[in-house]
């Protein structure tokens, strides 16, 4: 065997040359894993997530006036909206509002049909729950929106 | 004796009544099947390399295959049957979820049928923003594509590598529609979202860093030796056997017909674009390898194009609120990623669909399997369910 193989094997050359490309494709830059729960996803503008029904911030009035046309237009018929007219003010309030999220898909039918923009899907996204119940939304739930979920060992 | 009993997954020994081999309708019928050499194995359904739900009932003789039977069903949800019982615009959801990797193309086709039925046309900003969106969805599907096909045959890194690039389509549809996957990215008439601040150059981004990448995939597998020996000569289908059976897209062209819908008969505005048909020799899986990788690089001329000339303008066409089509029935065709995707629509008047029909590529091209597997081996079945790229949940819808 001449000089230099032997050198190259003594000293792991191809070894080196190799693990070379393994460590370039460890680089920073190249690392595309999100570290969940650590790392929040960026989360676009038109994003289809929790539901959400809006107040008046000045007054604290619901901004849905019942024209029922969410329920309406909702492909798998989750929402429910019962109203009656307030005496004093004549205006239409909503009394009982139910949106079924475990069977929501988020087309985002129901938003776009809102007259009022009440209704909205927001950026939120952690809907998990471990078990059915809380999954069907009362007016409350739907204006307090989603608690903030904090995760801890 | 109960149901139960007489079921045949329940059958006794000895016992007759309809068996696995009952549903084998072969050539070969052999009544001692089950002799020294000959063996029926069930494939599936919960075989990871069947793309999902899919049971395959092998006939083989040693490693040999001597014919196969498809069940399908596992994953049937009535699509056709719910279309029949929603409006029109309350529809448009559901067929995302027919093809879930290409759910952008599933919507496409079906606002295209029912603006068909309408007399509307979509004015061209919507047209464009279509066709940019459907060629975007057809690479990611691609990529899927050749990720989970590489990844059957063997080889583990493009999967990881399609994956990491498709990010980048998805990321263009979450900003666009506000969806990754189950896009319901159009309306019918034409689009409900302007396109977002950045879009086109989102778009150019995407395309300049796609094409390396595309390289790169091919310096993986077309000159790999292991690659070309698993799929050349394997799953060989002939021009007359692909049009006797229905098949379309990529497998039909991988066999050398030179029929693509957006040439032939070119719906929105893909008449305005350049682009090439790719198409094969052999019609064996290396040839429709080929011709997958071509033909994203075609969608990435025609979405470069399409940025291009993006004109401006309206993105929807005047479309009652209340969608009452005339008594008449539709049929519309187009190009999916798998093939030709139909909607057959009829009409009564009324707000519902009186019959909505879909004809999925994915459900005509598994067809083919039992012509493409004859003789070949057990593991080349992987290969070519992998090569006609079905998605179950369009299969059975």
């Amino acid at each position: 065997m001449s000089l230099k193989p032997l050198l190259r094997k003594m000293f792991l050359v191809d070894l080196i040359k190799g693990l070379k490309v393994t460590f370039n494709y460890q680089a920073p830059s190249e690392a595309i894993t999100e570290q969940y729960p650590l790392e929040r996803p960026v989360i676009f503008e038109r994003f289809r997530g929790q539901p959400r029904l809006s107040v008046n911030p000045d007054t604290g009035e619901s901004l849905c006036i019942v024209c029922n046309l969410c329920a309406l237009a909702c492909p798998e018929q989750l929402i429910v909206v019962k109203g009656e007219r307030n005496p004093v003010t004549r205006r239409k309030e909503p009394v009982a509002w139910t949106y079924d999220l475990s069977r929501c898909m988020f087309c985002g039918l129901c938003a776009e049909a809102c007259s009022t923009d009440a209704l909205e899907l927001t950026q939120d996204y952690e809907m998990a729950l471990y078990s059915r119940e809380g999954m069907v939304l009362d007016q409350a739930a739907l204006e307090r929106g989603q608690e903030p979920t904090r995760y801890e060992k | 004796m109960s149901d139960f009993e007489t079921d045949y997954r329940h059958a006794k020994p000895g016992q007759s009544g309809p068996g696995v081999t009952d549903y084998l309708d072969l050539d070969t019928k052999d009544e001692t099947f089950l002799d020294a050499t000959e063996l029926v194995l069930n494939m599936g359904p919960q075989h990871p390399s069947t793309h999902g739900v899919l049971r395959v009932i092998l006939k083989l003789d040693g490693e040999k295959v001597l014919g196969t039977e498809c069940i399908i069903g596992y994953l049937h949800r009535g699509v056709e049957k719910i279309g029949e019982h929603r409006t029109y615009a309350m529809f448009n959801p559901y067929v995302d979820r027919m093809d879930y990797v290409a759910s952008v193309s599933n919507g496409l086709g079906y606002c295209e049928a029912v603006e068909k039925l309408l007399s509307v046309e979509a004015p061209p900003r919507a047209q464009y923003l279509r066709v940019i969106l459907t060629e975007l969805c057809r690479i990611s599907s691609h990529q899927v594509w050749l990720g989970t096909h590489a990844l059957d045959i063997g080889a583990l890194t493009p999967l990881f590598y399609c994956f990491r690039d498709r990010e980048e389509i998805l990321k263009i549809f979450e900003k666009y529609c506000g969806a990754r996957l189950t896009t319901h990215a159009f309306r019918i008439g034409g689009c409900l979202y302007e396109a977002y601040d950045g879009f086109e150059q989102d778009c150019k981004k995407f395309c300049d860093a796609f094409l390396p990448k595309l390289d790169e995939y091919e310096e993986l597998l077309t000159t790999n030796r292991i690659w070309v020996r698993r799929t050349k000569g394997v799953g060989i289908l002939n021009p007359e056997d692909c049009i006797a059976l229905g098949v379309t897209g990529p497998v039909l062209r991988a066999s050398g017909v030179k029929w693509d819908l957006r040439k032939a008969q070119p719906y929105e505005s893909y008449k305005d674009f350049d682009f090439e048909i790719p198409t094969g020799l052999n019609g064996d899986t290396y040839d429709r390898y080929l011709v997958r990788i071509e033909e994203m690089r075609q969608s990435v001329r025609i979405i470069r194009q399409a940025v291009d000339g993006l004109p401006t303008g309206p993105i929807i066409a005047k479309v009652p609120k209340v969608i009452k089509p005339p008594v008449g029935e539709v049929y519309h065709s187009i190009e999916a990623p798998k093939g030709e995707l139909g909607y057959f629509i009829v009409s009564d008047g009324s707000t519902q669909p009186y019959r909505m029909r879909v004809r999925p590529p994915s459900f005509v091209n598994l067809q083919a399997l039992d012509k493409m597997v004859r003789g070949l081996l057990v593991a080349d079945v992987v290969a070519v369910i992998g090569t006609l790229d079905i998605v179950l949940g369009e299969v059975d819808r």
